[in-house]
């Protein structure tokens, strides 16, 4: 059999696969908290949370009204991303002419809120969101079975982080938001009603997470604890990509995936501790991270 | 002699202090809340007096409590060397990460703390010394200086007490220093205190290791009083504990972290019985209205209406 | 500097006169049953114990007539939140301020260490249900601890043995890394290799994982004909969830090394179907299991896990025993405790051991197929009974120095 360094081919084959999956997640929800970032200047700490809650509004929406995946691929980001909406209007927005660390601490707050909350209605052990029936089976690849539904991911949240991409970089909307982001009271000036645009932006961050959710729930339980540590592995992903850059942040989660799925292989115990030393890395090399302007 | 009204209220606070074990109180209960104050107080010497929020103190704390936890159940060593290696190896800690840490400001340098704690709790989780998910169980408390044994809760209590009145003191003290000053105006305005000459970033390290320093004494003491440390005391969880703590009694002050950390370890004993997860939400809850209705905390809100005697202005 | 020296001798003068006053403080001998019951009420395994276990003490208190020794038998119960300090310092506080006579502590084997180190400091009775780390019984033992249900040497004997004998010779371990997983592993190492079988490969997966794809990959390239699962609860059923998403049951056959009835119940029979697993009781052995079965469903609308029967049938135990007694008075309790045999709903001529284990016997099952299962919650066919004393291993074994050799 043919070996990399002393593990068999396939392994590592079969792992950047996965890590290719875990990636896409990484992006999408790392593309979510670094628009709210640019924008709010607001660490979302809830991010996990709203991506929890996606997994579990796709899931009641599943018991309760009986709408199925693909519905629920529609329909939770849009209720979540009304939630977050009415989080930024009710309380974030009292906080933005203080220091930014008070909306890291109300986020915070709210994300134990939230996880409680549903800790309370749901348990903890979690709760199996079927595979929708298009997407079961797999695909032998040789090297490794993978799951229709991985792929799927893949696919999904790679459109998605294109789409938001295209959308920024590329329109006039995507043009006022990143001057926003530059400089909010001089975009005022020019006529743009700045306060709602935050809003949705909010909205639409917390969206992404959401839908991150939904695309997670039939891989994970859903559990009220299934985004507790995502955010800070998120944060460090941007961390990592460097801070108003868009595009950093998409590459460097799937990068993130791919040395994640090598850990796994070489060191499994550190796979939930690399980001982190990687993190460390850049900040002692280049602070403002790989994509980074400062 | 004139005495403040703040000094009133720490003398009337001390006196109810060394009450406790004759009133019926659990000591052991009150041990704890003393342990976490003295965390709390080490918290707020970065949050409130430097500006500085760490977002993963509990490694400080954490680390110590293993370290003292080890050598008294595998080395036998007294009980004040114990403690002392267990605060040496938090000091060692926060210099490591203090110094990578600073190169960042703001928010990120709160999720860079955070980042770097969840290092150290994988550490501790895979070390072998750490006994893992297990923890280290069945602490000796030993004795003080190998003449007054602290089995008995009441006199363990008295120590406790002890370090905790000293570790308040000495708080104030370094705040009124002249370095307590220099960090004041670091955290007021950077820019300014460089300047204005001051190498702030060895000023914020040294800030660092301070607090991570007393931080680890609360956990080396949390070791001893409760005779074990686990992973829950390295946990992000209880970065965010100590930061409502902080948060909640009043940033910047010095009786503050001790309030809130009576509130919070009262709230976590006796509610968790009664409402079960809904502990959880309650506690985010009050993160939230004192993010947003009362961020000088409660005895900031005091302090502002009976003039500024226990106090000092928060960040 | 001077205010901080005043301050200081003050603290010092206050030492001395605590220690003085502490010599006065021993609590008056009460003869009145207080249980307490300290689990995972709200996470993980709350549904392996829980609330349930909750109902199943009050029934057996029930069932003993509601009083001992003439007075009512008051019951407390908390959440520990899997959290060693938690669970220690309320055993503690209970123990100091409550009159605590008894305690039952559930899942997670490093809160049960905690609370062991607690009973042989206050003398308290404690009923390990749940937790399976065998060390509890071994280097951590106490003569106030009584190990119920199962421990990892019990759980290994029986599934790895049946597994080797129907030849899954080849292991590959997913192992949950944490001491439980490693016990496990490593006891169900030596009985795979005592079987003849060989183990080809462990990896050890962060507790808490969601996604265990990566780790089921190796176990794939490993060649092995069997993926044992040293976890629990959460784990246990996303790994095995994963194992049927990645057609890991082609190639390789799952062995559980701890499962519970709850937990098949949450996979559902089509992903479980052919597992085997362990277990210290099932409601569908016998009629006294049936009827004890009926009633706690008809109470809870579950069958009770093999861990809640256990909490009925210790309290029972107990009780018993203080009736024997006739005191609360802890050695007294637990010279009975080591004279009796159980024979109850979830014991056959059972009797605990020297160093706590209660030995007795051991099922391995074998999950059914959705057409072979007839009724609700009939989920499992018995493949072997272990005897009491294949299942635990010999007394001589035990490393407890309480023990007598």
């Amino acid at each position: 059999m043919t070996t990399i360094f002393g593990y068999p081919l396939p392994v590592v084959l079969g792992q950047l696969v996965l890590g290719f999956v875990n990636g896409s997640f990484y992006a999408l929800l790392s593309l979510g908290l670094a628009v709210i970032f640019g924008l709010l200047r607001v660490v979302n700490f809830a991010h996990g949370a709203f991506y929890m809650l996606g997994g579990f509004v796709a899931h009641l929406l599943l018991i309760w009204f009986g709408v199925n995946y693909w519905g629920a691929l529609i329909l939770a980001p849009l209720i979540v991303g009304a939630l977050g909406v009415g989080v930024e209007r009710a309380l974030l927005r009292h906080l933005y002419t203080l220091d930014p660390l008070y909306g890291l601490l109300l986020t915070f707050g709210l994300a134990m809120m939230f996880e409680g909350f549903m800790q309370q209605q749901f348990g903890s052990s979690g709760i199996t969101y079927p595979v929708p029936a298009a997407l079961t089976g797999f695909y032998k690849l040789g090297f490794m079975v993978l799951p229709i539904y991985r792929a799927w991911v893949i696919v999904a949240s790679l459109t998605v982080c294109f789409l938001v991409w295209i959308l920024i970089e590329k329109t006039k909307l995507g043009a006022t938001l990143r001057a926003a982001t530059e400089n909010a009271s001089l975009t005022q000036a020019f006529g743009i009603n700045v306060p709602v645009m935050v809003t949705l932006t909010y909205g639409a961050g917390v969206a992404l997470a959401a839908l991150a959710g939904v695309l997670a729930a039939p891989i994970t339980q859903v559990s009220p604890h299934m985004g507790t540590s995502l955010v800070v592995v998120v944060f460090a992903v941007v961390v990592i990509g460097g801070m108003g850059s868009i595009f950093g942040s998409i590459i460097s989660g799937l990068m993130l995936g791919f040395v994640e799925g090598l850990t796994k292989v070489v060191y499994p115990e550190a796979s939930t501790t690399v980001i982190f030393v990687i993190m460390a890395i850049v900040l002692l090399i280049r602070p403002t991270g790989l994509f980074g302007r400062d | 002699m004139r005495l403040s009204p703040s000094r009133i209220v720490e003398l009337l606070l001390l006196a109810f202090a060394l009450c406790v074990p004759f009133l019926g109180i659990y000591p052991v209960f009150v041990m704890k809340l003393l342990c976490f104050g003295i965390f709390a107080a080490a918290f707020n010497l970065l949050l409130g007096f430097s500006g500085l929020l760490s977002f993963g103190h509990a490694a400080y704390f954490g680390i110590a409590a293993y370290i003292t936890a080890w050598f008294r159940v595998k080395t036998g060593l007294s009980t004040e060397l114990a403690i002392l290696a267990g605060v040496a190896t938090s000091a060692f800690a926060g210099l490591v990460i203090g110094t990578l840490a600073i190169r960042r400001q703001g928010i990120y340098f709160a999720m860079i703390t955070l980042a770097l704690a969840q290092c150290m709790y994988f550490f501790c989780l895979e070390a072998s010394f750490t006994g893992g998910e297990n923890g280290i169980q069945g602490v000796p408390r030993g004795s003080i200086l190998g003449l007054i044994g602290l089995q008995s809760d009441v006199t363990m209590y008295f120590f406790v007490l002890t370090v905790a009145v000293a570790v308040y003191a000495s708080i104030k003290q370094i705040v009124h220093s002249p370095f307590g000053q220099v960090l004041r105006a670091i955290g007021e305005n950077e820019p300014r205190a460089i300047s204005l000459g001051y190498s702030v970033n060895r000023y914020k390290v040294l800030a660092f290791v301070l607090s991570a320093s007393l931080a680890g004494l609360g956990g080396s003491l949390k070791a001893l009083v409760l005779g074990l440390a686990t992973l829950s005391d390295v946990h992000q969880s209880t970065s965010g504990e100590v930061i409502l703590m902080t948060l909640l009694g009043g940033t910047g002050t010095f009786l503050g972290p001790f309030v809130g950390a009576g509130i919070v370890v009262t709230l976590q004993e006796y509610l968790s019985d009664r409402v079960g997860a809904w502990v959880t939400v309650v506690i985010g809850a009050v993160f939230v209205i004192c993010v947003l209705a009362f961020r000088a905390g409660i005895v900031g809100e005091i302090a502002k209406r009976f003039g500024r005697g226990a106090t000092a202005p928060s960040a | 500097m001077k205010k901080l020296t005043i301050e200081m001798m003050l603290s010092a003068a206050v030492i001395a006169l605590g220690a003085l006053a502490s010599n006065g403080a021993a609590r008056a001998a009460n003869d009145q049953v207080v249980i307490g019951d300290i689990d995972d009420m709200s996470a993980v395994y709350a549904d392996v114990i829980g609330q349930g276990g909750v109902e199943a003490v009050k029934m057996a208190i029930d069932d003993f007539g509601g009083s001992a020794l003439g007075k009512p038998i008051t019951f407390i119960s908390a959440d520990h939140q899997n959290k060693p300090d938690i669970g220690a310092s309320k055993y503690r506080e209970w123990a100091d301020q409550s009159g605590l006579t008894m305690l039952l502590g559930g899942s997670n084997t490093g809160v049960s260490l905690a609370m062991a180190k607690v009973a042989g400091e206050k003398k308290v009775p404690f009923f390990a249900v749940g937790a399976a780390g065998s060390s509890l019984t071994n280097k951590d033992c106490t003569p106030y601890t009584v190990h119920y249900s199962y421990d990892t040497t019990s759980l290994a004997n029986g599934t790895a043995s049946a597994m080797v004998q129907a030849g899954g010779k080849k292991w590959f371990f997913l192992t949950a890394d944490y001491a439980f997983g490693t016990q496990l592993q490593e006891a169900a190492t030596k009985v795979v290799e005592k079987s003849g079988g060989t183990v080809v490969g462990s990896v050890r997966v962060p507790l808490g994982t969601t996604d265990f794809s990566s780790f089921l990959l190796q176990a794939q390239g490993s060649g092995g004909d069997v993926v044992g699962l040293a976890n629990a609860g959460t784990d246990f059923v996303n790994s095995l969830k994963s194992a049927n998403e990645f057609g890991i049951s082609a190639t390789m056959k799952p062995a559980a090394l701890l499962a519970f009835i709850s937990d098949i119940h949450a996979l559902g029979l089509n992903t479980a179907k052919g597992l085997y697993l362990t277990t210290g009781w099932y409601w569908d052995l016998n009629d006294t299991t049936r009827t004890f079965g009926k009633r706690y469903f008809a109470k809870t609308g579950k069958m009770p896990t093999m861990n809640q029967a256990g909490y009925y049938s210790a309290t029972l135990t107990y009780l018993n025993a203080v009736k024997a007694a006739g005191t609360t008075e802890s050695d007294k309790v637990m010279a009975e405790l080591h004279k009796a045999k159980i024979n109850d709903m979830f014991a056959k001529d059972g009797y605990i051991r020297d160093d706590g284990v209660m030995v007795h016997e051991m099922y391995v099952m074998q999950v059914k197929t959705p057409e072979e299962s007839k009724a609700p919650w009939d989920y499992y066919k018995l493949v072997k009974t272990l005897p009491g004393e294949e299942a635990f291993g010999p007394l001589s074994d035990s490393t407890c120095p309480l023990v007598k050799k």
